[in-house]
């Protein structure tokens, strides 16, 4: 069985809209449009999309905080709603915008008073204490007010705090937003290193991809309330046919364009002496290789394919319908 | 068993928690907890003015009516300090504390409520049940066992149904934000119709607040019980025997309410 498993999961939200001076017009927004998917124990997924694509709807679904519209959600075998105080024993949950912790007294209070809300025996709270603190450095604000911690800080605070309660699932909605670029190597690293123990499912919303390549194997895409791509990074780059470049610099530019099978030349730079190569069939070596045969090679590198790129121009692709084909 | 200890505890230390934030500036603290009284004395003093220039009230005495006011004021100030501020729901939604709520293992009211509780307010409620004790001791009334057992039962009855009142009406925000004023007049408009005997009312008002809402249960039933009063509008005595099964009602409309409610809450975005 799944941990986790949504079946044709939708929410819609009425708003009301000013029509006219007086006049009110209730409009239906489908928030979570019919997303399938299933989540195996211990997975690591990114969950993605842009602004109002779905993602904390379909977060907030999961955790019981909102009711579905329509279709079936289960999460480590109970109904995020009905059975919401007993799957909260169960996850974690990370909302970068909202805090867990009482914000007028020291952080240490908060995970005390953790423990008794989830009803943790004082021996493994412990442990988990410890290890969070070591991992995260704690150490230094653990006495300090809530409310005078950086964010930074208090989003380390927020993570042990999700985690002391041992959760089966970790749900993360934007953990790293608005953290400086220290903070937020320390959230990946700790998070990289659970993911690691292979006992807790994460499940990750992200503004910044580079949380996603460093953390998650799997991608899912959602925009307008559907899941436009799910699968690894690597298939998305296949599929948007974003690949990888080798960059050769050369002592000399050649007489005429190389054709080198399985890798095209992308683009050629600085007078002929820098060429870009596309890999596509070929392995980095085979195309050095047939390089080092037709001129004399200074300087070699490989620059991966940016994520962002891909993903927008999926957005946009979405946007307009399907016209780019696979691989094109 | 052991399972009901944990709740318990949990909620405890929620409650020790917020007492721990909020006498944590213990100047302050005592200066919020006089000046809370204010309001609620005030209530009273304006009783005590209206019987400087007249005998009776609605057909009651000062010692009849102050009765009325104590289960009023003491009821009332008690629902205030233990789920008034669950009116501050639309300010929770807004913080995200409410999400934040629904995440953890425990039910979202009463963490809310021990999350919350203000305790600032203790002074208002002793002091509205210091009237309460005050006037059923010197209204002259007839102690038989049934009345004596009203007298004990009535008050918590009249704590249950304010507290119905303040959580029945804080759920309409659920469906629509702006519904503050429209809470505060029936919580705060049936809070002044119990503190006088509703015969000063008149017509479809009267109706509506004392039958309609049920707020005629609240105080002025029970004290025409307590006093051996017959009711001048013709009810039979036994009603105000029905202060409990009135209160048990609205608890139970309030939960329903409340249960809907978070059914239909639709959180903030992000």
């Amino acid at each position: 069985m799944s941990v986790i498993e949504m079946d044709g999961l939708r929410k819609e939200f009425t708003v009301r809209v000013k029509a006219g001076r007086l006049r009110r017009e209730k409009r239906t927004v489908t928030a979570v449009d019919g997303v399938d998917l299933r989540v195996e124990r211990g997975e690591m997924l990114g969950y993605i999309g842009p602004n109002g694509a779905g993602k904390s709807t379909t977060l907030k679904m999961l955790t019981g905080v909102l009711t579905p519209s329509a279709g079936r959600a289960e999460v480590c075998g109970l109904r995020p709603v009905a059975d919401r105080t007993r799957l909260a024993l169960r996850i974690g949950v990370v909302f970068g915008q909202r805090s867990q912790l009482w914000w007028d007294l020291p952080l240490r209070d908060s995970f005390d008073l953790l423990r008794h809300v989830y009803r943790v025996p004082a021996g493994a709270h412990a442990a988990r204490l410890t290890r969070c603190r070591g991992l995260l450095d704690l150490d230094e604000f653990l006495d300090t007010p809530v409310r005078q911690l950086s964010l930074g800080q208090r989003m380390r605070g927020e993570l042990t705090a999700a985690l002391l309660h041992g959760p089966e699932v970790l749900f993360l909605d934007e953990p790293t937003i608005g953290l400086d670029v220290v903070s937020k190597q320390a959230v990946r690293g700790f998070l990289a290193e659970l993911g690691r123990s292979g006992d807790t499912t994460l499940v990750l919303t992200t503004h910044d991809l580079a949380d996603i390549e460093r953390l998650c194997r799997r991608l899912v895409v959602i925009d307008h309330g559907r899941v436009v791509h799910d699968g690894s990074i690597a298939e998305l780059h296949h599929r948007y046919g974003s690949r990888r470049m080798v960059v050769a610099e050369l002592d000399a530019a050649l007489p005429e364009p190389p054709a080198l099978p399985g890798a095209p030349l992308h683009r050629a730079e600085a007078d002929g002496r820098r060429l870009v190569f596309a890999l596509e069939s070929a392995s980095v070596a085979e195309v050095v290789a047939g390089l080092a045969g037709l001129a004399t090679l200074r300087d070699v590198s490989i620059v991966e394919p940016d994520i962002e790129e891909v993903v927008a121009r999926l957005y946009l692709s979405e946007r307009r319908g399907p016209l780019l084909t696979p691989g094109g | 068993m052991a399972e009901h200890g944990g709740t318990l505890r949990a909620y405890r230390s929620l409650l020790g928690a917020q007492a721990r934030s909020q006498t944590a500036y213990r100047t302050s603290f005592v200066v919020d907890l006089v000046g809370n009284l204010g309001a609620t004395v005030f209530d009273v003093v304006t009783v005590l003015v209206i019987f400087g220039v007249t005998r009776q009230l609605g057909g009651f005495t000062l010692r009849e009516t102050l009765v009325v006011v104590g289960l009023s004021t003491g009821g009332f100030a008690a629902a205030d300090l233990l789920v008034g501020n669950i009116e501050r729901l639309p300010q929770y939604v807004r913080t995200g504390l409410f999400d934040a709520v629904l995440v953890r293992p425990l039910a979202a009211l009463p963490q809310l409520l021990l999350m919350d509780l203000p305790l600032r307010k203790v002074s208002r409620a002793v002091f509205g049940l210091a009237v309460l004790g005050f006037a059923l001791a010197s209204a002259g009334i007839d102690w038989t066992p049934g009345r004596v057992a009203l007298a004990v039962v009535a008050p918590p009855a009249a704590v249950v149904f304010f507290a119905s009142v303040f959580v029945t009406t804080a759920t309409v925000s659920f469906y629509w934000v702006d519904s503050g004023e429209l809470a505060n007049s029936v919580t705060y408009g049936g809070r002044d119709f119990t503190a006088y005997p509703i015969t000063v009312y008149g017509g479809w008002f009267r109706a509506l607040f004392a039958y309609g809402m049920g707020f005629a249960f609240v105080s002025y039933h029970p004290a025409l019980a307590l006093l051996g009063r017959a009711d001048p509008l013709g009810l039979p005595p036994w009603v105000g025997w029905a202060a409990p099964g009135v209160a048990l009602v609205a608890a139970t409309v309030a939960a329903l309410a409340w249960r809907v409610g978070i059914r239909h809450y639709r959180s903030t975005g992000s």
